[in-house]
């Protein structure tokens, strides 16, 4: 893609935006939380959701939900990934931008947990 | 933390808590001066004048999860490392202003770092959320909200090909600011 360089090009961008909403059928299918309290943030949540950001565009992925948790108490664990499919919310621990990748492909849109790095369910 | 930014996302973590609706981000650097500041202003519930004695103590939280709270002290102790400091004004119901100044030129200012990252993220997990930012380098200004956005780019804004694209330009808009390349 080419680089963004005014509002106007933004514009543009809108028309393709609207067409990928268009295809999205129904609610919301998964729901993604990221922990965010200061913990998070310096133990790399920020990057972490940068890379689900750009794995679910490459995957053209969008009956999806980012939802921000603050700190869920799992300050040891941080960066921490939950992600709610299924009817099942299952949290990732430690999570590096190279992993938020494959949970996406994996189970975010495959609905294939990655059980190694699961550290709670709900 | 280790850059700006990710403090910047800290404590606007904090206003999101408070329940903000609208946030002003401003960061001012100037040379003249030999300044760095970042602003961040809420509308969120605020503080009475006994928490707000309470913020630079790292034992007080907010929060039911743990017993700490670290964002704010230790970007006070950075901010006094570099000549600077952070100042707290805030009316109850009203709004809250957290100002962090830093001399420019002293040599352990940490890097401001990925803003566009800390903006898109904002904007992805709180799409509800007015925020306004804007950056102010010697006489050079560019400002952008999330309503501008919202109004180019409707219902859409949310999608990660937006946002992706949301951060490349703001990448662009602060590399010019900078005097490009």
């Amino acid at each position: 893609m080419d680089k963004i360089k005014s509002i106007e090009d933004l514009r543009k961008l809108r028309e393709q935006a609207k067409a990928f909403l268009r295809t999205r059928q129904g609610e919301v299918k998964v729901k993604i939380y990221i922990s965010m309290g200061t913990v998070g943030i310096a133990a790399g949540s920020r990057d972490v959701l940068l890379v689900i950001l750009d794995e679910l565009q490459k995957r053209n992925f969008t009956d999806v939900q980012i939802i921000e948790r603050g700190s869920m108490g799992l300050d040891v664990e941080e960066p921490v990934v939950g992600v709610d499919r299924d009817g099942v919310v299952v949290y990732y621990g430690h999570v590096t931008p190279e992993m938020a990748r494959q949970i996406v492909a994996s189970h975010v849109i495959n609905g294939q947990i990655i059980s190694d790095w699961v550290i709670a369910k709900e | 933390m280790k850059e700006l930014s990710l403090n910047i996302l800290d404590i606007i973590e904090n206003s999101l808590k408070a329940k903000a609706k609208n946030i002003e981000l401003t960061i001012v650097e100037d040379d003249s001066k030999d300044l760095l500041l970042i602003e961040i202003k809420d509308d969120g519930v605020g503080m009475d004048e006994a928490l707000l004695k309470e913020v630079f103590d790292p034992f007080m939280t907010t929060s039911k999860n743990k017993k700490v709270g670290l964002g704010i002290p230790l970007l006070k102790l950075e901010a006094e490392l570099c000549d600077g400091g952070v100042f707290i004004e805030s009316k109850m119901g009203l709004e809250t202003i957290v100002k962090v100044y830093f001399k420019k030129s002293h040599i352990d200012v940490p890097p401001l770092g990925d803003l566009p990252a800390t903006i898109v993220s904002i904007i992805a997990t709180h799409p509800e959320v007015n925020l306004k930012f804007k950056h102010v380098v010697n006489n050079r200004t560019f400002e952008i909200s999330t309503e501008d956005l919202r109004k180019t780019c409707e219902e859409s804004l949310c999608t990660p090909l937006v946002l992706n694209s949301i951060k490349t330009f703001l990448e662009e808009k602060i590399k010019e600011l900078h005097g490009g390349v």
